[in-house]
């Protein structure tokens, strides 16, 4: 018999006490435990000095990293999501999505941006995790599609950061079709022989995988990045093994041949700028 | 058999033995069978004209609905299937091949189970590998070469989840099949002739047509898979059904399908030929609409389609 008695049962943790990228002085590394100060992190791209773990991290931290001094143009800003379906699991849509909101500070899961990188104009679209998992309904399918459509406007490269669990199981059907129309504003990319570059980021699984987050020019990821089409809870099931190690990690899909490169997040920007360069 | 089905099965078994005892006995029952038969088909009528999404999702799955191969051999009169994607092997959860009707050639691609312990194992479930939807995209890029048309029967429980499906780029092949299907300059009608599910199930479905037979579903996830995410249980189908309206009628309401091919009343595993006479139909008509279109305009016309898929608030 232990010493002591938990006195309640069934503690949950809530989404929003569960590990964030901390906001105080000091910032410590899940993986090595470091200790460093929250400005010496961010210097280094919100990565690790001493085991070098990429932070997640969200749309005004990749801008930031990418944009010549963090210099953009917000596009599409005031979309957001409707409740075609008006589901309802253990919670209404319109509550989820309101709490996302509320919690974020932002309308929904990606952002578009319109800025320079070395000099060079470019579209932007980058995945915030926070908000209902980075998951695509359809906003985010629309604002991935006007970014797409946007750059080829502008004549200019597309740029695609993603981070996501998949598909927004709330919109069903609608859901499905981001992928669809994602995909045929690349095939009007292609077509216009402009540049597209992919940026797989920890998580980038479900549907984002089978739709944008595959089809660049260039396909670069961040290191020990989780890249999938089904997650691996759900392979595990399936095969009713444990997975080998380092199943579905950058690494590995490099290895399978279907990343161009894997990047460190200090060396991003530079890699992007020198192939938008070559390919001008 | 289904649970809803049983009355019915039931009272048909109680019709074949009250004739069968006429013809015995000699006596004469044709108010007995008039009134059974009546009373059957009013069942009938009740029972599927009130089906729950839920229900619609069972009949799609009917251990004997007509799969893919089924209805190719039935609607063509020549079929010539063709096998492996040229680069890693044969998928035989997704067939594919050239068929005619009459003198129109038509390349034929979809995914194919099996009817029993041996050949679902054989076809996978109907759930394909990467190879799968690479030999799909040889075949498209097959019949766009000699001008063909291409029919997609859509029949999957997803792509296949596993170790090696991942290894060989599941994600990268479903992506790739997307892109290039919006580009192909012949015409493309795809039907979903039982489970839709996923990216498994639109990964041969980008068409200037797409239909749905009436008991069939078509979303983003299975109501058993989604049951388990959100409540975090594998007993709220039924809700999750509900939930993510993933009927033929919800589908056609959202524009998210074109149109509806109905099937006979009970199913179409009760009248095979019937609802292949009804596809035929469908896919001679709708290669009929869309010949009369420029390829570069049908292009465009696809494209258009499935941009304007999706429900936002601009505010």
């Amino acid at each position: 018999m232990p010493w002591f008695v938990r006195e309640n049962k069934g503690i949950v943790t809530p989404t929003e006490f569960k590990r964030e990228t901390p906001d105080g002085l000091w910032y410590q590394c899940p993986e090595c435990k470091t200790v460093i100060l929250t400005k010496a992190h961010r210097d280094n791209s919100y990565t690790c000095p001493s085991c070098n773990h990429h932070e997640q991290i969200g749309s005004a931290e990749y801008f930031d990293l990418l944009f010549d001094q963090n210099l953009f143009e917000e596009l599409f800003m005031n979309l957001q999501s409707g409740d075609p379906l008006e589901f309802v699991d253990t919670k209404k849509y319109p509550d989820r999505l309101k709490a996302s909101m509320a919690k974020t500070g932002m309308k929904d899961a990606v952002r578009v941006a319109a800025g320079n990188i070395e000099e060079k104009e470019v579209v932007i679209a980058c995945m915030d995790f926070k908000f209902i998992g980075g998951s695509m309904g359809s906003v985010v399918g629309e604002k991935i599609s006007r970014g797409i459509a946007e750059a080829r406007k502008r004549g200019v490269p597309f740029i695609m950061i993603s981070k996501s669990g998949g598909a927004r199981m709330m919109e069903a059907g609608f859901s499905l079709m981001q992928m669809a129309k994602t995909s045929a504003q690349l095939a009007l990319l292609s077509e216009a022989k402009l540049p597209y570059i992919s940026i797989l980021t920890d998580p980038t699984t479900g549907g984002v995988t089978a739709s944008f987050a595959m089809l660049g020019d260039f396909n670069i990821a961040e290191p020990k990045a989780l890249i999938g089409f089904a997650g691996p809870r759900v392979v595990r099931e399936t095969i009713g093994k444990d997975l080998p190690e380092g199943f579905q990690s950058a690494e590995f899909v490099l290895e399978h041949g279907f990343l161009d490169t894997i990047v460190d997040r200090k060396e991003l920007k530079q890699t992007v700028a020198d192939l938008l360069r070559m390919v001008a | 058999m289904l649970d809803f089905e049983k009355p019915i099965i039931e009272l048909d078994l109680k019709l074949a033995d009250m004739k069968q005892f006429a013809v015995e006995n000699n006596v004469d029952v044709t108010e007995a069978v008039k009134s059974l038969e009546e009373k059957i088909s009013k069942l009938k009528k009740t029972t599927y004209q009130n089906l729950t999404r839920w229900q619609r999702v069972q009949l799609s799955r009917h251990p004997d609905r007509p799969y893919t191969l089924d209805y190719i051999q039935t609607i063509c009169d020549k079929f010539v299937e063709l096998h492996g994607d040229r680069g890693f092997g044969d998928d035989k959860a997704m067939v594919g091949g050239f068929g005619e009707i009459g003198d129109q050639s038509i390349m034929f691609i979809g995914q194919q189970k099996g009817r029993n312990t041996k050949q679902r194992q054989h076809r996978n479930f109907g759930m394909a590998n990467p190879e799968g939807y690479r030999k799909a995209l040889r075949l498209m890029k097959l019949a766009e070469k000699f001008n063909k048309p291409i029919v997609t029967l859509i029949d999957t429980p997803g792509a296949f989840p596993g170790i090696e499906a991942e290894e060989r780029g599941q994600g990268e092949a479903i992506a790739r099949n997307l892109k290039e299907m919006f580009m192909l300059k012949v015409p493309i009608i795809c039907i979903v002739i039982g489970e839709g599910a996923s990216g498994g199930a639109l990964g041969i479905a980008i068409g200037d047509k797409v239909f749905m037979l009436e008991n069939t579903w078509y979303s983003v996830i299975s109501p058993e898979s989604c049951s388990s995410i959100l409540w975090r249980s594998w007993d709220y189908k039924e809700q999750a059904a509900e939930a993510l309206k993933l009927t033929a009628k919800d589908m056609q309401k959202f524009g998210l399908v074109d149109d509806i091919i109905k099937e006979p009343l009970g199913g179409a595993h009760t009248d095979p030929l019937g609802t292949a006479k009804k596809i035929k139909k469908t896919i001679i008509d709708t290669l009929d609409e869309l010949n009369k279109i420029q390829p570069e305009e049908r292009i465009l016309q696809r494209i258009e389609k499935f941009s304007s898929m999706g429900i936002v608030v601009e505010n």
